[in-house]
């Protein structure tokens, strides 16, 4: 399957993209917003440091780049190497492979030999007008190596050992256990981790500032609780919302629901609704004027079998509905240890089922069902 | 002559009744310049579809509508022939990649590249971009999404890709957060009664206010259902009035039946009597998912409380199973053996408990 899948690709991919050239307008923040020095790199602190000492040692090990979706793995080796080769060489000092569509053996074997054996040249004063390092050695990139075959990582091995004085290889993947061993032993490890909000809201703000518009804290705390650390995700969300703000008529501000309905969250009101049918206690710290009717959790199967159907006429995605359900299970303030236990055990069942496709509505109301029984046990 | 359903669908985003703040942000985002890709999710005949070919309309004028269908044959990579229809104007062009079974992501690199290759030739054309639309998006295999994932980004400068799903649930992170999520949900009943009333306006008659309450009712937030319901019930009495009654399909009244055999006796010759029954849905066709619903809610409806509870729990159990195995019969059938020993043992408070 690899290999076949390989043979159709490389008659077409590579003449593609030089090609593609968008106008900045129009360009995806998330790439007209990464960071172009390392310096520009939101956290990750240790391997920030660990990286500019590189600057200016000449030498550089092979690197394992690890850590979860938007935290700055990609953009952290581009700009790297860009520090490090200046605009002029970059391209014949580093290949980029992206290890998703082009992971077949062949390209492991091919590509890198024919990269790794040209002998890099240099010139150190750029067109530019600064000074770069220019270290006698050339980049490779493996962009989600964890895609990779183990027969694809296993030839990289001898690849790596042969070309070792002139290339330095640079490993980035999402989970690092995929990786085989021989190989993750040959390479220094740098550990990327979700972006604390602190970190998240300042790299929000200055893009909200760059792009002139207006942001409220409130809209900034939404973005960030729901990307859960991952900036690409916060970014996108952030553009989408500003995309419609902008462009309704009467121009209005982006607000925290804005976000949530992009994200594609359930409102808080609904899935509060849903837990009191269930049973569970839900404060209320907004004052509402009429309060809500009394809804105790022991109306039996008819209201919650009515809820569902409600949610699932709203279109709200199962895996959404739940994975609220669950947060404001485990996060509540006064169900005891084993109602909340006996709860964990519905939302895994669940999760499962729904990875296997399972019907969305059977799901959500297994869990609506199951969840009232242990609340009122 | 054409059904009601699609003489009188909407075309362009002025014409949409209901959700008109959604139809504000399409035609805002239309008129941007900086259409971004979309996910349009939704239950089914809530107008997703309809709304997505206003918006292309909004895009690109009426040239979107003149449509030619293709069949295209892809090769597998064990040289198998899939074959695939393909409806598309010069402007978007629209695929069901589900058609593809196990190949669908074949189909969707062939065919997003190839259009991802070629420029836009019409030079009137408003915008530079190609809409790719792939319907059933939930259903493409993780390999086809994957795919996907590097194709959005790529070839942003001259493709958009339109997803229409049902749910978000079956598609990977990365998928979602390049996309802009369009929730398209149900239309109220007062919004749908007004759609009904606008169609009879439309036809040349009045729609009594009871007539139309009771076709909402019945189609329980799917438009296309009420419309459908409306036309074939003007066709039966004319005049709309009097006690009316809609018609259940066939499987429906037949899986209502099935419920009244499982409640009313429990014993071995009634699974095997059930079991036929079962046999004779499926070789009609009738997806596995939608009798075990059907049944499962009928029952519930004619059992004490007390075990409405345990009777969905085994349906969402079996379910999963069905989905996963081969056989669907079997899994049915476990389901109807399990609540009718649940129903034994409450009647007669027999310990079942073995049977777990
Ligand atoms: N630490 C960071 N500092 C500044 N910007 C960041 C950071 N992390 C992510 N971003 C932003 O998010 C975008 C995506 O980041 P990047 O491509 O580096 O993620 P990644 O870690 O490689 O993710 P994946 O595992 O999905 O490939 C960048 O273009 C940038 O705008
Ligand atoms: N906004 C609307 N206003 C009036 N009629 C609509 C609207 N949306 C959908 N319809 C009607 O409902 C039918 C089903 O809609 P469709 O878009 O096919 O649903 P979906 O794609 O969500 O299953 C259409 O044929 C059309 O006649
Ligand atoms: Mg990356
Ligand atoms: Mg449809």
């Amino acid at each position: 399957m690899a290999s076949s899948f390989f043979a159709a690709k490389a008659t077409s991919s590579s003449k593609l993209t030089s090609k593609q050239r968008v106008e900045p307008a129009l360009q995806p923040w998330v790439e007209k917003y990464r960071p172009k020095t390392i310096d520009d790199i939101s956290a990750q602190e240790h391997t920030v440091a660990v990286l500019r000492k590189t600057l200016t040692s000449t030498n550089l090990p092979h690197m394992l780049f690890y850590g979860p979706p938007g935290t700055g793995k990609t953009s952290t080796i581009l700009a790297l190497a860009r520090q490090l080769f200046g605009p002029d060489n970059f391209r014949n000092r580093v290949l980029e492979l992206n290890a998703s569509d082009e992971r077949g053996i062949n390209i492991v074997r091919d590509k890198i030999k024919n990269f790794a054996r040209q002998t890099p040249r240099a010139e150190t004063v750029a067109s530019d007008g600064k000074v770069y390092p220019c270290p006698p050695y050339k980049i490779i990139i493996l962009d989600e190596a964890d895609s990779m075959t183990q027969d694809a990582q296993g030839a990289l091995r001898r690849i790596m050992e042969t070309y070792a004085r002139i290339t330095r290889f640079c490993l980035v993947c999402n989970y690092v256990t995929r990786i085989i061993e021989p190989l993750a032993s040959r390479c220094s490890k740098f550990r990327f981790t979700p972006l604390d909000s602190d970190s998240a809201a300042l790299r929000l703000s200055h893009i909200a500032q760059a792009e002139e518009i207006d942001v409220d804290k409130a809209v900034i705390d939404e973005l960030i609780s729901t990307s859960a650390g991952d900036l690409r995700r916060a970014i996108t969300y952030l553009q989408s919302a500003s995309r419609l703000s902008s462009s309704s008529t009467p121009a209005t501000k982006i607000k925290p629901v804005d976000i949530q309905e992009i994200a594609g969250v359930v409102p808080t009101a609904v899935i509060e609704d849903f837990a009191r049918i269930l049973g569970i206690e839900v404060q209320n710290d907004m004052v509402v004027d009429d309060s809500p009717p009394r809804v105790d959790g022991r109306g039996g199967f008819e209201p919650i079998k009515k809820y569902v159907k409600f949610l699932m006429r709203e279109g709200y995605s199962a895996t959404q509905i739940i994975s609220q359900v669950h947060d404001l299970v485990t996060f509540h303030p006064t169900l005891n240890g084993r109602k909340k236990s006996k709860c964990a055990l519905v939302f895994a069942e669940a999760d499962k089922a729904l990875c296997d496709g399972a019907d969305e509505e059977l799901w959500v109301m297994e869990v609506g069902l199951r969840v009232n029984k242990a609340v009122l046990s | 002559m054409s059904l009601w359903v699609d003489q009188y669908r909407p075309r362009s985003l002025d014409a949409l009744s209901y959700h008109h703040g959604l139809s504000e942000r399409l035609k805002a985002l239309a008129a941007s310049g900086d259409f971004p890709h979309m996910l349009f999710y939704g239950p089914s005949g809530a107008g997703k579809k309809t709304r997505i070919s206003c918006t292309l309309k909004q895009l690109f004028g009426s040239g979107v509508e003149k449509l030619k269908i293709d069949q295209r044959v892809f090769l597998s990579p064990s040289k198998r022939k899939i074959e695939i229809n393909i409806v598309q104007s010069n402007y978007h062009i629209e695929i069901t990649p589900s058609e593809a079974g196990n190949y669908d992501r074949v189909v969707i690199q062939e065919l997003l590249k190839e259009i991802a290759q070629t420029q836009q030739v019409d030079m009137g054309a408003k915008q530079r971009f190609k809409v790719v639309i792939i319907n059933e998006a939930d259903s493409l295999s993780r390999d086809a999404q994957a795919a996907l994932r590097r194709t959005m980004e790529k070839y942003m400068s001259n493709m958009r890709i339109i997803l229409c799903a049902n749910s978000t649930s079956r598609l990977i992170a990365p998928i979602k957060s390049r996309c802009l999520l369009m929730r398209v949900a149900a239309p109220s009943e007062d919004e749908m009664l007004a759609v009904l009333q606008s169609v009879a306006r439309r036809v040349g008659f009045d729609l009594p206010p009871e007539a139309g309450t009771k076709i909402v009712e019945d189609s329980n937030g799917n438009l296309r259902k009420a419309l459908l319901v409306l036309e074939a019930l003007k066709m039966q009495s004319p005049d709309l009035t009097g006690p009316l009654s809609i018609a259940k399909p066939d499987w429906e009244v037949y899986c209502h039946k099935v419920a009244d055999l499982i409640v009313s006796e429990q014993s071995p010759a009634r699974v095997m009597e059930v079991r036929t029954k079962f046999y004779e849905l499926l070789s009609h066709c009738i997806p596995p998912t939608v009798i075990l619903k059907t049944v499962a809610e009928r029952v519930v409806d004619k059992v004490d409380e007390s075990l409405k509870a345990d009777i969905m729990h085994w349906a969402a159990f079996y379910e999963v199973r069905m989905r996963n195995g081969n056989k669907k019969i079997y899994h049915l059938e476990a389901w109807v053996v399990k609540v009718m020993s649940l129903y034994k043992q409450f009647f007669y408070n027999i310990d079942m408990s073995e049977f777990d």
